[in-house]
């Protein structure tokens, strides 16, 4: 029997990079700002970690200019578990990627909840081995970003809130335009292109495929088990959930609760049993009380 | 396509169960019923009434471990595996057939269905997930394989039989890195992969697994 040669290894291809959001579909990807949390998360069946300093809703509450993560609270994240550990980025801030590849982190999260760096440019995420998730209000923009190279999209919803109200405003949008598309003719995929501001041979791959050529999640405003149902049902592949785990009154059970509700969404009975005597939820934000929209950010 | 497939395949055809608790659970539906089978999503025990064989997908083994356990599927497969159905594991799928793991969490809980110790994400992290031409017994040609955080079997007992195995990456900088590591292996009705088969449009694993899925429903 041939052994494969370890020199013909090819790292970073397309495949690869989907390959992991592939891998992390049907579960739940959560915030943690210590290595205990991140313990909490893994005891309690999360698919990988965000390793950050401040959930969204003390970034929120805190003002000035949120930036990528020390390394060393990183590392720290990436000693206690052994599932996938990724980290945020600035918006364009390609300076603060490169640090967060070199550290081994599994994924980029190149996110509207840090301050952004550059105004105009996102990063060129083809540049990097690492794979990037980024967000998306509606389909122009997650194809925007997949043309950058992204992976994986999320809908931004709006971080740090506990409402789910914009995620799902994001998602509908996403994949409505999608179904649409799909029932468009051949004349018509350039309108949509245009309007969507999005290269055509995307727009024309969905209207063969019907789905986002890479794996679409939903982030922004979980709280609840039933929040992960309505968007699983809603589309959504997986979810993140950032402030709502950590920021409601019993973390531990509400994780593993929102799991249960990630993989059995099609069963509103399961998700009523996981759903019992969880606690108070996060306190939640209403949209009209904010004072910065997180999801407006990003070009 | 592969609807209109499964549509057309018979009664007479395996059905194949695929655990979807987590994962490229889709992509194993979708590639089972372009080799012919039929194919089901298992979530809960009562989905395994009927089912000839398993598959277990790529995802994270800690996540599938849990839900395992809390939705009685541990114990459901455990007796189905006792009694001899065939099972596929790639990636964590292999982890969870597997007798023991290396680097997991103390409390991850595998079936033993095949007589093999398997390290986690011992390729490396996700920037060393790669993919390679991989020769493989009873094919022709070589397989393209795609590696993400992938195990490899560090111990593979007298009745497993090692179909390919793979040379881990040059630029390793791990001390004791064997020079060549198992990572598609066959004992019985189990076989298990470290790679992905189910993220190529090549359905060569799926149809060995297929042929020893009639093999074990013949005999």
């Amino acid at each position: 029997m041939n052994s494969g040669d370890g020199a013909s290894h090819l790292v970073g291809t397309v495949r690869v990079k989907r390959g992991l959001a592939d891998m992390l579909r049907g579960g739940v990807i959560m915030d943690v700002v210590t290595p205990e949390q991140a313990k909490i998360a893994e005891d309690a069946g999360a698919v990988a970690v965000m390793a950050l300093e401040r959930v969204p809703a003390d970034i929120r509450r805190d003002g000035g200019v949120a930036r990528m993560s020390d390394p060393a609270m990183i590392e720290g994240i990436q000693a206690a578990v052994t599932i996938p550990v990724m980290a945020k980025a600035r918006i364009g801030h390609f300076g603060e990627a490169q640090v967060l590849e070199a550290l081994d982190v599994d994924y980029i999260d190149e996110s509207e909840v840090l301050t952004p760096a550059d105004e105009a440019h996102h990063i060129d995420k083809w540049a990097f081995t690492v794979p990037f998730v980024c967000g998306a209000t509606n389909l122009g923009e997650a194809l925007r970003r997949i043309s950058e190279g992204a992976c994986m999209i999320r809908s931004k919803g709006e971080a740090g809130t506990g409402n789910i109200v914009e995620a799902v405003r994001h998602l509908r949008s996403i994949t409505g335009d999608i179904r649409k598309i799909t029932q468009a003719d051949a004349a018509e995929l350039f309108d949509w292109a245009k309007q969507l501001q999005s290269p055509l041979g995307l727009v024309q791959e969905i209207a063969e495929t019907g789905r986002l050529p890479v794996p679409l999640f939903c982030a922004g405003g979980i709280a609840t088990p039933a929040d992960a149902s309505l968007v699983m049902q809603l589309g959504a592949e997986a979810v993140f959930v950032g402030s709502g785990i950590f920021k409601s009154e019993d973390p531990g059970p509400r994780a593993e609760a929102i799991v249960e509700a990630a993989t059995h969404y099609r069963d509103p009975s399961v998700v009523a049993k996981v759903s019992r005597g969880l606690g108070s939820a996060m306190p939640g934000l209403e949209m009209e009380g904010l004072e910065t929209k997180l999801a407006d950010r990003g070009w | 396509m592969a609807a209109r497939k499964s549509a057309a395949a018979s009664d007479s055809q395996p059905l194949i169960g695929v655990v979807a608790l987590q994962g490229a659970a889709a992509e194993h539906v979708a590639a089972f019923r372009r080799a012919g089978a039929r194919a089901v999503e298992v979530r809960v025990p009562a989905d395994l009434d009927g089912v000839d064989a398993v598959a277990l997908p790529g995802g994270e083994s800690t996540t599938m471990s849990h839900l395992l356990r809390t939705s009685g599927l541990f114990d459901a497969l455990s007796d189905r595996l006792a009694g001899g159905m065939p099972a596929f594991g790639t990636c964590a799928g292999m982890i969870l057939l597997a007798t023991d793991v290396l680097d997991g969490r103390p409390d991850q809980r595998c079936f033993g269905a095949i007589d093999i110790s398997v390290r986690r994400n011992a390729f490396g992290r996700q920037v060393a997930s790669f993919e390679a031409e991989l020769a493989t017994d009873g094919l022709d040609e070589p397989f393209r394989a795609v590696f993400i955080r992938a195990p490899w079997v560090e111990r593979a007992g007298d009745s497993v039989e090692v179909l390919a195995e793979i040379r881990p990456a040059l630029n390793s900088s791990t001390d004791g890195v064997p020079s060549s590591v198992p990572v598609l292996c066959r004992a019985g009705p189990i076989l298990v992969s470290s790679f992905h088969p189910e993220l190529t449009a090549d359905d060569r694993i799926h149809q060995i697994f297929l042929d020893m899925v009639g093999a074990s429903l013949t005999r």
